[in-house]
């Protein structure tokens, strides 16, 4: 069992690979349909995006509102294959460290091994788990979209697999 | 006549929503424990010991067990003799709107596919109303998520496809569906009716126990095929591989057209979450 810290550089993110299970401790940040589809509409209108991802996780997930006293909700993986078409013009831009579950489009797999990006799964369906390893949790970006706005989440000792590594392996069958 | 009140309904609404998000089957549970004496992968019977333990972590903290705490899906089934003096549908959101707000779960509904604006508070429900004789009002309720949803399909096969050709679609969108859909999964099987009716019969189907058969003897054994088939495809655990693809498979028949044989599945992830109470 592999355990990184983030942010992660490039070595760290380039020795991962498909079917490791790794420990992420540090910042993560979240960001689901919603929120890529605002990325991908900045990053034509102004040619970057609000947000510097060099090194930094996404994570896709849209938590259930925090109690009184509890920094989150459930927070397990959302369906990664929706931001496909998102992905594809992100990972250039830097977004290159990707949480979700399940599998992903060919053009998705064939940009992540062009860019050397790495896409990682959770096991989805055990939201309660995850959200103990959240120890704080505020909204960076587009507060409107509620549970799909962008997060940073303090983490400890985050559980993933890895799915795709960067040189095109999977885990998946 | 029996009268039930709008208040009652309403707080059974509520009540069914909020247990419902955080208390998983107990029958889903023990076939999440049976699933996992038998699994001969490593990192099947490994996911598949984290998802039990996070439905006891849920149950006991009332965290949601999964964030995707869904569209509020709800059956009723009303008896000749109970008298309801009043929107049930309104009823119905109203009880939803109370659970998601108290029980802190995620709203999930947008307003218009295209303009998708969040309604902030989970309404509108899907509802679907029976009748059935006597004077009792059942609810079943069931928050179901998009991951599985999404992974659903229909199609309008010609009869002679027979039980192969319903095979071969069963298998392929579980395939299709991979690790996407949550597995171990639970199957929803329609078979007959028409193009609507097939799809209600699939959702109809996930709503049975999870432990008991079809009474048709010929859905029963298609529920058997099916089963074997599915847990021999190796997509196993959130697609990755093993022996437990799915956990159950429910057919639901109705007879139809001459010409047809409409066959929907209905995807449940493992997190398999309904309720239903007898008023």
């Amino acid at each position: 069992m592999k355990r990184i810290t983030t942010p992660i550089n490039e070595e760290t993110r380039l020795s991962l690979r498909a079917g490791e299970e790794v420990i992420i401790s540090g910042k993560i940040y979240t960001g689901r349909d919603a929120a890529h589809k605002r990325f991908v509409e900045h990053l034509s209108a102004n040619g970057s995006l609000p947000f510097d991802f060099n090194e930094q996780i996404i994570y896709y997930t849209g938590p259930t509102p925090e109690k009184p006293g509890m920094p989150i909700g459930a927070c397990g993986p959302t369906s990664s294959y929706r931001m496909d078409p998102y992905s594809i013009q992100l990972m250039p831009m830097g977004m290159k460290i990707m949480i979700g579950k399940g599998e992903r489009d060919k053009a998705f797999q064939s940009k992540l091994v062009e860019t050397k990006s790495v896409y990682l799964i959770a096991i989805g369906g055990i939201g309660a788990i995850l959200s103990k390893t959240v120890k704080s949790s505020k909204t960076l970006l587009y507060e409107d979209l509620s549970s799909e706005a962008v997060r940073e989440l303090e983490v400890v000792d985050f559980p993933v697999i890895v799915a795709y590594d960067a040189c095109g392996n999977s885990i998946f069958k | 006549m029996r009268k039930i009140d709008q208040s009652i309904l309403i707080s059974n609404i509520k009540q069914l929503f909020m247990n419902a998000a955080v208390s998983l089957d107990s029958k889903v549970v023990h076939a999440l424990e049976e699933a996992q004496k038998i699994e001969s992968f490593a990192l099947a019977r490994s996911i598949l010991g984290k998802i039990i333990k996070n439905q006891e972590i849920a149950r006991n903290e009332d965290i949601p067990i999964c964030q995707d705490t869904g569209v509020a899906v709800v059956f009723l089934e009303i008896g000749t003799e109970v008298f309801l003096d009043y929107d049930i549908e309104a009823a119905v959101n109203e009880g939803v709107r109370q659970a998601y707000f108290e029980g802190y779960l995620r709203k999930s509904v947008v307003n218009h596919p295209l303009e998708r604006k969040n309604t902030l508070d989970n309404t509108p429900a899907i509802v679907h109303i029976k009748q059935i004789p006597g004077d009792r009002l059942i609810i079943h309720a069931a928050p179901k998520g998009a991951g599985s949803e999404n992974m659903s399909r229909l199609a309008m096969l010609p009869p002679s496809a027979g039980v192969k050709g319903i095979e071969s679609f069963v298998l392929e969108t579980v395939k299709l569906a991979g690790g996407k859909a949550c597995p171990p999964l639970i199957l929803g099987i329609g078979i007959g009716g028409n193009f609507e009716k097939v799809a209600i019969l699939a959702k109809t189907a996930l709503f049975r126990s999870l432990d008991d058969v079809a009474e048709n003897q010929t859905d029963r054994e298609l529920e058997e095929s099916l089963k074997e088939l599915v847990n021999s495809s190796d997509v196993g655990p959130m697609g990755l591989g093993g022996a437990t693809t799915c956990l159950a498979v429910k057919v639901n028949s109705y007879p139809c057209h001459i010409a047809s044989l409409p066959v929907a599945v209905n995807i449940q992830c493992h997190a398999a979450r309904k309720k239903t109470v007898i008023l």
